[in-house]
């Protein structure tokens, strides 16, 4: 067989810069490159260009410019809200709670902190991957610094209660932060409707370069840098600023929210017809939750297939997706969050992750409707366990 | 990553499906770990005429399981015993290391295959493959002993195609 199409269905892992993009940023390479912190010309361009896609980013989550600190992926911001809040508060008390189904960004260093002495406790979740906001409530103690619960989870796409978690935090005077990588430039991102403290985006899930990202700070929250050095940032993160890639993070949040509702319906048409018939392959089933998901992700587990298969022949025939099976893991080991939805680790296996964007289009699907279920098929039949045994 | 070779084994695999009324049989691996193989061979005059799989698994599974049917089909069965997991391995141009454990699996299902044939026939088993079977045998209990829940499950699947336990979500 010769491959014949390709279809990226991966927009979840990395997204391809728009063209737009690379232009508005390509200036900041070459013509703009001043050290923004200089005195001269070349530099006043520069900070020129920082300071305004500070103020942008502000516009766009409701947020004043100086609660906008520019990081270099959401892995820094995630690190820099759990280690920075944790350092700066541990007087208060060491008791931080983290959702179970979090990035493994959190998650690891949420394990960090635990080595420094603080302590963590998981927050679990249903099996749609719902944090129950009322169990947060329950778990918040007095010496309780900080909660954090991801916007939208990056592997089943279940979207997260956030702003009554928030609300809980406000009450209990305990701080918030949410991870918005998968839903920065989806779904709408406001930071005071949302209750939040703190709020990490990124640029390479939303068609900006990688490389950017930032963390929502809000006035007042106190926290510990963690990169030292020439007091960029108002102190929190030194380093020279990336500006080539901060614009180009800026201009692809603008056309990102230009197109949203547009976009995400166009989307949630597309993957809840992926949805519908896929679920038609017999013991297929759905990851997540059926309604509260983002509108770009699907998320399947398949009985008496390994998923690591599934995705190398999709590959095979062109198609690129992701799964979080245990064989395709370094570790070996099935994924956190399907763990923590209740499914057996002989049910993690079979797990495969379908993510839609901007340049995904009906043929797509069309194509994707057609190859999987013969995937399955065909890997059903090499396997020892099947419903009719022949 | 994969060889071509690999893949090509992966996209294409030899010899695969079940036997009816094989000679020998040999299941290794288990549902938990992600790896389930199970080896068919007909045997005649003391050579594997014909050898089957069926696997449950990653790319290096499949592919592993499919080459080692290439490797023993026709061989004697002392010869199909020497077949060693490098042998796979180099049949393969080489697998990612992480996922060599998936040549041993191979070999050990061919293995038991033919300790099945052995037992099933009364015939009078090496010593060698006697000890390498007891051992498999050693391993197997100990998993089963780190996995208890599911173990009960794996015959039932196979049987069933679901554990009782599951019921499909409709949205």
């Amino acid at each position: 067989m010769t491959q014949k199409e390709k279809v990226y269905l991966d927009y979840a892992a990395s997204t391809p810069v728009d063209p737009k993009v690379v232009k508005a940023m390509l200036l900041y390479f070459t013509e703009k490159f001043g050290n923004p912190s200089s005195l001269h010309s070349y530099a006043q361009e520069t900070k020129e260009a920082l300071e305004q896609s500070r103020e942008k980013m502000a516009n766009f989550i409701g947020a004043q410019p100086k609660e906008i600190i520019f990081t270099s992926s959401a892995t820094e911001s995630n690190n820099l809200a759990l280690k920075g809040v944790a350092f700066y508060h541990q007087k208060k008390g060491k008791h931080i709670l983290v959702s179970s189904i979090e990035h493994d960004c959190v998650l690891n260093s949420a394990e960090w902190l635990k080595k420094q002495g603080f302590e963590i406790e998981k927050i679990p979740v249903d099996k749609y991957g719902t944090v129950n906001p009322e169990a947060v409530r329950e778990m918040i103690r007095e010496d309780t610094i900080l909660v954090s619960v991801m916007h939208a989870n990056n592997e089943i796409g279940t979207i997260e209660p956030i702003s009554k978690i928030g609300k809980i935090c406000q009450e209990k005077g305990v701080l918030f932060h949410t991870d918005s990588a998968q839903t920065f430039g989806k779904i709408p991102v406001d930071v005071r409707k949302m209750n939040v403290d703190l709020l990490t985006a990124s640029s390479q899930k939303m068609y900006g370069p990688r490389g950017a990202a930032f963390l929502f700070i809000k006035k007042g929250t106190k926290i510990e840098p963690l990169i030292h050095g020439g007091g960029h940032e108002s102190g929190i993160r030194s380093s020279t600023e990336n500006v080539a890639a901060i614009v180009g993070f800026t201009k692809a949040t603008e056309l990102c929210l230009k197109e949203m509702k547009k976009e995400s319906e166009r989307q949630a048409k597309l993957r809840d017809k992926i949805i519908k018939e896929i679920l038609k392959i017999p013991d297929t089933f759905l990851n997540g939750h059926p309604k509260n998901r983002l509108p770009n992700n699907v998320h399947f587990r398949f009985s008496f297939v390994e998923g690591e298969a599934v995705v190398m022949m999709l590959d095979y025939h062109g198609i690129a997706a992701s799964t979080a099976s245990a064989c395709s893991s370094p570790k070996l080991e099935p994924s956190h969050v399907l763990l923590a939805c209740g499914l057996k680790t002989q049910e993690a296996h079979g797990s495969l992750r379908i993510s839609l964007g901007r340049w995904t289009s009906e043929k797509d699907v069309k194509y994707l409707l057609k190859v999987l279920p013969k995937v399955i098929e065909d890997l059903r039949k090499i396997s020892p366990f099947k419903k009719n045994v022949y | 990553m994969y060889t071509k070779k690999t893949l090509q084994h992966f996209n294409n695999p030899h010899n695969y499906g079940k036997i009816e009324n094989p000679d020998g049989v040999g299941k290794v691996g288990n549902i938990v770990c992600g790896d389930v193989m199970w080896l068919y061979i007909k045997v005649e005059k003391n050579k594997i005429k014909d050898i089957k799989f069926e696997t449950f698994g990653c790319v290096a599974a499949l592919s592993t399981s499919s080459v080692i049917t290439d490797l023993a089909k026709g061989k004697t069965l002392e010869e199909a015993l020497k077949i060693s997991k490098d042998e796979v391995i180099n049949s393969l141009g080489g697998l990612p290391p992480v996922k060599i454990h998936c040549s041993v699996l191979a070999v050990d299902a061919l293995t038991e295959a033919i300790y099945n044939y052995f037992s099933k026939n009364s015939k009078t088993i090496p010593e060698s493959l006697e000890k390498q079977h007891r051992q498999l045998q050693k391993e197997e209990a100990m998993t089963k002993e780190k996995y208890k829940d599911w173990v009960e499950t794996e015959e039932e699947i196979h049987k069933h195609g679901h554990t009782h336990e599951e019921e499909k979500e409709e949205i």
